[in-house]
C-alpha cells in the first residue's frame, strides 16, 4: 500500500483497528520465534485511542509516542512492513533496525518517536508545538501516555509550560489501569483529568474503547488549539489484553483478575467499529489486512541484517566518528582507532542528512 | 577592541540569533540578562525567541528538544552547573541518543551554555560543580573556553552544530578579558590551541586553568620550558594536537578542574600511556575523588587544582 491510510471513515478507522490488532499478533508470533529480540509491549486492546486520536489529526501534527507505541505509529500512518523491519533490526526498518520498538519513528510523518522514558514525549511534543507557533505553522502536536507517567514530574512540568504559553498540543492519557503491575488507584491522588484542570486545561473523561468517541473529543481539542486556544486533555479509559511486556508471557503475575480481563475484553474496540459498517464489508477489510500483513511479514523477513561496521553509523548527525573501543583495533564498529591517524572529526559517506529531518 | 569573556558570550548570541532565525535561547532569567550573557537580547530579538521559562529545567530542557527536532536551533542557559544534573536524563538520555536511534532521521542542534561552571567564591556544594567530564564520557560534544575569543567562536560553532552540544564557561573564566585586534569569528569544535610553545614538557589545561598554566609555564621559564595546550573541545577531543606535542615534549601533565577519578584528566593520561610518545610517567593535577567544595575560601581552594601542585607536577615529570 502507497500513501497514507484513509482514517476519515468509519470503513477506514475499522481496518486500521484491524491493522494494528493483527499486526501485534503477527509481531507477538515473532517474539515467540525468536525472531524479535528483547519482546515488545503490545498494544491489544487499546486499538481505538491511536485510530480515534490520529483520525482527528492532519498529516502536518505530530506525535510523540510511548513504549507501547506502535499503535500510534501505525495510525499516523507509518508502514506497517517498515514498523516491523524495525522490530526484526533490519536495514529495511524505520530507523534502519537502530532504535527497534521502543525508539520507532517516522519523521516525515510528524511520528518523533515512540520512547523508552516513561513521560519523557509529554514535553517534547510541547516543543514541537512551540516550534510550530514560532514557525507560523498550522501544526497541532499530540503526546500519547500512560497512566504511570501521570507522576513523572517533566509532564506535569510540561503541562505548566503549555497551559502558560497557550500551546497547541494535545496530553493524552491513555488510562489501562496499570503501570506494568501497579494499579493506577493505588498510584494516582486526585484524578488524571483533575490534574489537567488544575493547569487550567480543558480536560476531558472518554471512553478508550470507543474509537468514535475518541475522535469526536479529539476532533474538539484539536480545533481548538488550532484556533490558538491552547492544549487540550483527555484521560481515555482502556485497558490492555495482553501482559505489560512480552515478558510477562513467561511468568505467572497475579496482579490483575482472569474476570476482570475477560470483563475488558467484552469491550473490545474492533466488534464495536465493525458494527457501524454495512454487513460483509468487515470482513472484507479483515482480508485485505490479511494480505498486507504478509506481504509485510515477507518484506520485514527478507530485509537484510545491518553489518557490524555501522554500529555506531549515525551517532553524531555531522558524522562524527568516535574512537573504538580498543587501541590499535579496528574495534567492533570497525572505527579506525590508530593514534594521531584520524582527524578529531572524520566525517563517513553515511553522514547526516539522509532521513527526512522535519 | 576591549571584550570581556561574558560580553563576547553575549556577542556570539547576538550574532547567531540575528543571522538565522531558527536561533532562540531558553532559560531562568535571560530576559533581564541576569547571568550576563543574555543583556539586551530581549529587547532586540523579542519574547518570542527570548524564552523566559518558569523553574522547570526538566520540562523546558525536553521542550528545546522538541523544538530542536522540529526545526529551531534552540540554546539553554543554565544558571547553575548542577542544574545539569536534573536534566542528565534529557540531554544523555533523549538529545545525545535521537539520531543514531532514529538510524539518522532526526538531529537535535541543542546548546546548553552554563556560564559560571566551577567555584563561583563562597557559594558551596551545590553551586559549585564542574561536571564537563560526565558530558565527554557520554558522548555529548563539550566544549570549555578559556578566553573571550574562543568563547566567541566556540559558542558560535556549537550553535551551528547539527548536534547537542554543552558550553562550559568556567567562573574563574569570566573575569577574563583581552584586547582583539582580530575578527571574531567561528572555531570548529575539535581543535586544540597551543598557548605557548615549550620544548620540555606539554601541559594540557582545561577552560580558566590555561591561565594557571600560563602563569607557571612563565615562572618556570628559566629552568624548563612549557608548552601549554588547551584542548578547547573536551569531546571531540584532538587527539592529533596532543600527539604532536608529545612528539615535541615527551612528557606530560593535565591540569583539570573535574575530580581525579574518571575525570578527563584520567583519560588524557590513558590514551597518552597507550598511544603516545612519553619518556617519563605523565601527572595529573585535579579536584580529590569525590570532592564537595567547602564554604569557607581557604578550604574551597584547598580542594581545586592550583598553582603550586601544578608546578610540583611539571618538575616531578622532569626528573
Ligand atoms: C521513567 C521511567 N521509569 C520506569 C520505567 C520502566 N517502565 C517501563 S513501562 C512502565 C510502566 C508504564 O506504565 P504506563 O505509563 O501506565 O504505560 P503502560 O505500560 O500501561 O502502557 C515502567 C515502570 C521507564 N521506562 N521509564
Ligand atoms: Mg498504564
Amino acid at each position: 500500500m502507497t500513501g497514507l491510510p484513509d482514517l476519515g471513515t468509519p470503513a477506514g478507522r475499522y481496518r486500521m483497528l484491524r491493522l494494528i490488532r493483527g499486526f501485534e499478533e503477527l509481531a507477538l508470533g515473532l517474539v515467540r520465534s525468536g525472531a524479535i529480540t528483547g519482546g515488545i509491549h503490545p498494544y491489544i486492546g487499546q486499538e481505538a485511542v491511536a485510530v480515534g486520536v490520529c483520525s482527528a489529526l492532519r498529516p502536518q501534527d505530530r506525535i510523540t509516542s510511548t513504549h507501547r507505541g506502535h499503535g500510534h505509529v501505525l495510525a499516523k500512518g507509518a508502514a506497517p512492513d517498515r514498523l516491523l523491519a524495525e522490530l526484526l533490526g533490519r536495514t529495511g526498518g524505520l530507523n534502519r533496525g537502530r532504535g527497534g520498538s521502543m525508539h520507532a519513528a517516522d519523521f516525515s510523518l510528524g511520528i518523533l518517536g515512540a520512547n523508552g522514558m516513561v513521560g519523557a514525549g509529554g514535553a517534547i511534543a510541547v516543543g514541537a508545538a512551540w516550534s510550530a507557533r514560532q514557525a507560523g505553522e498550522d501544526r497541532v502536536a499530540v503526546a500519547f501516555f500512560g497512566d504511570g507517567a501521570l507522576n513523572q514530574g517533566v509532564l506535569l512540568e510540561s503541562l505548566n509550560l503549555a497551559a502558560m504559553w497557550r500551546l497547541p498540543v494535545l496530553f493524552v492519557c491513555e488510562n489501562n489501569g496499570y503501570a506494568t503491575t501497579l494499579p493506577a488507584a493505588t498510584a494516582v491522588a486526585g484524578s488524571a483529568t483533575g490534574r489537567a484542570a488544575a493547569f487550567g486545561i480543558p480536560a476531558a473523561e472518554v471512553d478508550g474503547m470507543d474509537t468514535e468517541a475518541v475522535r469526536a473529543a479529539t476532533a474538539e481539542a484539536v480545533a481548538r488549539a488550532a484556533a490558538g486556544e491552547g492544549p487540550g486533555f483527555l484521560e481515555c479509559r482502556t485497558y490492555r489484553f495482553e501482559g505489560h511486556h512480552t515478558m510477562e508471557r513467561l511468568m505467572k503475575l497475579r496482579y490483575r483478575t482472569p474476570e476482570e480481563i475477560t470483563d475488558w475484553r467484552g469491550h473490545d474496540p474492533l466488534p464495536r467499529a465493525a458494527a457501524l459498517l454495512p454487513p460483509g464489508l468487515a470482513a472484507q477489510l479483515d482480508a485485505s489486512v490479511t494480505e498486507q500483513l504478509a506481504a509485510a511479514r515477507e518484506f520485514a523477513l527478507a530485509s537484510e541484517h545491518p553489518s557490524p561496521e555501522g554500529a555506531l553509523d549515525h551517532l553524531y548527525a555531522d558524522g562524527l566518528r568516535p574512537r573504538a573501543g580498543a587501541a590499535g583495533t579496528a574495534g567492533a564498529a570497525g572505527v579506525s582507532a590508530a593514534a594521531g591517524a584520524a582527524g578529531p572529526v572524520g566525517v563517513t559517506e553515511s553522514a547526516a542528512g539522509t532521513g527526512a529531518r522535519a | 577592541m576591549r571584550l570581556s569573556y561574558t560580553k563576547a558570550l553575549n556577542r556570539a548570541l547576538a550574532d547567531a540569533l540575528a543571522e538565522d532565525p531558527a536561533v532562540c535561547v531558553f532559560g531562568e532569567d535571560i530576559g533581564a540578562g541576569l547571568a550576563g550573557p543574555t543583556l539586551n537580547l530581549l529587547d532586540r530579538f523579542g519574547p518570542g525567541r527570548i524564552v523566559d521559562t518558569p523553574l522547570s529545567e526538566q520540562a523546558f530542557t525536553s521542550m528545546a528538544i522538541g523544538a530542536a527536532l522540529t526545526g529551531r536551533r534552540p540554546v539553554i542557559e543554565f544558571q547553575i552547573p548542577s542544574l545539569l544534573f536534573l536534566v542528565f536524563e534529557q540531554l544523555v538520555n533523549q538529545a545525545h541518543k535521537f539520531s543514531l536511534m532514529t538510524g539518522g532521521q532526526a538531529a537535535v542542534p541543542l546548546t546548553c551554555l552554563v556560564p559560571g561552571s566551577g567555584s563561583r567564591d563562597g557559594w558551596a556544594g551545590q553551586h559549585s560543580d564542574h561536571p564537563y567530564s560526565l558530558f565527554a564520557h557520554a558522548g555529548v560534544k563539550t566544549v570549555v573556553p578559556a578566553t573571550p575569543t574562543d568563547a566567541y567562536g566556540l559558542l558560535r560553532s556549537a550553535i551551528a552544530d547539527p548536534d547537542p552540544v554543552v558550553v562550559f564557561a568556567p567562573a574563574a573564566a569570566l573575569p577574563v578579558r583581552e584586547t582583539v585586534t582580530w575578527e571574531l569569528a567561528p572555531i570548529p569544535l575539535g581543535t586544540a590551541r597551543i598557548h605557548r610553545a615549550g620544548a620540555d614538557v606539554t601541559v594540557v589545561a582545561v577552560g580558566h586553568l590555561v591561565h594557571e598554566a600560563l602563569a607557571v609555564a612563565e615562572e618556570l621559564a628559566p629552568e624548563i620550558s612549557v608548552e601549554v595546550l588547551d584542548p578547547r573541545t573536551l569531546h571531540p577531543f584532538d587527539w592529533p594536537a596532543l600527539a604532536a606535542s608529545l612528539e615535541r615534549t615527551g612528557r606530560l601533565v593535565v591540569v583539570d578542574d573535574s575530580n581525579r577519578s574518571c575525570g578527563i584528566a584520567a583519560e588524557i593520561l590513558a590514551t597518552a600511556a597507550e598511544e603516545m610518545r612519553l619518556l617519563a610517567p605523565p601527572r595529573r593535577v585535579t579536584r580529590p575523588d569525590g570532592t564537595v567544595l567547602p564554604f569557607a575560601l581557604p578550604l574551597d581552594r584547598a580542594l581545586q587544582p592550583g598553582r603550586h601542585q601544578l608546578r610540583d607536577a611539571v618538575r616531578a615529570v622532569m626528573k
